[in-house]
């Protein structure tokens, strides 16, 4: 079992969603993060006053798979989420040990 | 003159609006979010505060009969308490009381988020005695200006605007720089609650400048109800379009300078054009006022800048928005003054050669040098008595836990659900006043 983890530009998360959904990808976690990658940061200017913002806002995606299905997952992901520009995000594949349903007790590739 | 009256009832109401909530709001948004209890307490406090001296002393030393020092201010307790003021005149009392409150509130946003609450408290009623009451009563009571310059100030360009401004850069001298200051970012938190403030300072300004009109004949029949049939429209369209420029002239020039016209451009051009169309509303026509709101917009958005290369940590801009807006204000009546508006004196523009520029200059500088004298020392008594300053842990933490025991947000937990307040924080009710502590 793995754990793929995108972390994406915020309006490409419909489309994620979207192909995901299509490829049969039933659940995920999603929440609302802010970093930076090799784009930094912005400038904000309030009155004459510049700021150097570092972190921008992303999307980031948990998805809970089998191994058969990760690398298929991570494509579609990836394409979804690229815009071409600098600042699209990362897709990354941890291990996991095990998974547990909490309504069933049901265990590992059962659970995911 | 019932409409005049019930005119009247109105605008006090309207400048009450300025102070809680407008410049609250528009202050309030642009602190962090760690300090915008304090910011806005500043001026509810300030209301209060100020208003209670109002009626006791207030009235008497800035309109009362018995002037003192060859007219630098009234005696403080001829009208004591309002005494022997008739009822008649009390909505005339609270219109003036709600500019000596908005003035001192006004100074807060130069000294965001690192006072004690309780400074600010003996602060007030020492400053309004010392430098808003005397101001008043030499322009507007009869007093030294009124009485040897020819200075046209309808609303208070020097009272108000200068006199706040000044205030607001010595205490800022005197008090120090936040923490932090040109370090760290302390960019606006919520600048929604800005253009709220903005555009609720614009609609109670009207109460301000419009309600500010003095009749001439005081006749209380016909003379009187013609000059308030047509000077409130000249005030008014005034108002509204030297704001309408100077917000304007604002966004051009930081889209100039910094590529972007922003938000917080608009609301500070808004109160920019305002505080100059202040004191020259009665005294231009239709060009003269989108002038002076051009000149102020692009004049205050230059200004902002200088405290970065002066290290003075006005933190809100109190000197680059109300000193100069106020200073602009005053000074180009001057040059754009006309005898075709209600004030009637011809400035330098309109062949009234260099009369009233020479009062203008005057009046402006005299209220400077009144108000920065003034301020210093009670400055400075402060600070070398109770001080100025909260803890710098306080500060960094944020004032609003320190000095209120609150937090404006509750940023943990999305409101009403589960993990909203305390179970996220690990907290809960733990007492009422009522029950006392729960088990």
């Amino acid at each position: 079992m793995k754990l793929v983890t995108a972390v994406i530009k915020p309006h490409k998360w419909e489309d994620v969603r979207v192909a995901l959904d299509a490829f049969g990808v039933t659940g995920m976690t999603v929440s609302e993060v802010s970093g930076y990658g090799r784009q930094k940061g912005h400038t904000e200017v309030y009155r004459g006053a510049e700021y150097d913002i570092a972190l921008v806002p992303k999307v980031r995606v948990e998805i809970v798979l089998d191994d058969a299905d990760v690398d298929e997952v991570v494509n579609v992901v990836a394409k979804a989420a690229a815009t071409g520009r600098i600042g699209d995000g990362k897709v990354w594949v941890t291990p996991v040990d095990t998974i547990v349903r909490v309504r069933t007790g049901d265990r590992d590739e059962a659970a995911v | 003159m019932d409409g005049y009256y019930a005119w009247m009832i109105v605008a006090t109401a309207l400048v009450l609006m300025m102070t809680t909530p407008a410049l609250a709001l528009f202050y309030g948004g642009m602190t962090r979010a760690k300090s915008v209890l304090n910011m806005m307490m500043m001026s509810y406090v300030a209301m209060a505060v100020v208003g209670i001296v109002y009626v006791l002393w207030g009235w008497s030393e800035s309109f009362g009969p018995h002037q003192l020092l060859g007219g630098l201010f009234a005696n403080p307790f001829s009208l004591f308490g309002l005494k022997g003021v008739p009822w008649g005149s009390y909505i005339g009392v609270m219109f003036q009381l709600t500019f000596a409150s908005i003035t001192a509130a006004l100074i807060s946003g130069a000294i965001a988020d690192r006072v004690k609450l309780s400074s600010w408290v003996v602060f007030l009623p020492l400053w309004v005695t010392l430098c808003y009451f005397p101001l008043a009563h030499m322009v507007w009571g009869g007093g030294w200006i009124a009485t040897h310059l020819a200075a046209q100030d309808y609303a208070g360009g020097t009272v108000v605007h200068i006199n706040a401004g000044v205030a607001g850069g010595v205490l800022a001298l005197i008090i120090g720089r936040r923490i932090g200051f040109k370090k760290e970012p302390m960019k606006p938190h919520n600048l929604t609650l800005t253009m709220i403030g903005a555009g609720l300072l614009w609609f109670g300004w009207y109460g301000f400048n419009v309600g500010s009109l003095v009749f001439t004949a005081g006749d209380g029949g016909a003379k009187d109800t013609a000059q308030f049939m047509t000077e409130t429209g000249v005030t008014f369209v005034n108002t509204t379009i030297a704001t309408m420029a100077a917000m304007l002239a604002w966004l051009v020039v930081e889209r100039y300078m910094h590529g972007k016209a922003t938000s917080l451009g608009a609301a500070s051009g808004i109160v920019a054009g305002l505080v100059a169309i202040t004191p020259s509303c009665g005294a231009v026509d239709v060009v003269g006022a989108i002038v002076i709101g051009v000149v102020a917009g692009a004049a205050c958005a230059w200004a902002v800048g200088l405290k970065y290369k002066m290290d003075l940590d006005d933190s809100l801009d109190v000197v680059g928005v109300h000193l100069v807006g106020g200073v602009v204000g005053t000074v180009l009546i001057g040059f754009l003054s006309t005898s075709s508006a209600p004030g009637g004196i011809d400035g330098l523009f309109y062949g009234g050669g260099l009369t009233s520029l020479g009062h203008q200059s005057a009046a402006a500088g005299i209220s400077i040098v009144w108000t920065a004298l003034f301020t210093t020392l009670i400055g400075l008594g402060i600070k070398h008595t109770i001080g100025w300053r909260i803890p710098a842990e306080d500060e960094v933490d944020g004032i609003d836990f320190a000095e209120h025991g609150e937090s404006a947000y509750d940023f943990e937990g999305r409101g009403g659900s589960v993990l909203g307040g305390g179970a996220l924080t690990g907290g809960g009710l733990k007492k009422t006043t009522t029950e006392g502590a729960l088990a």
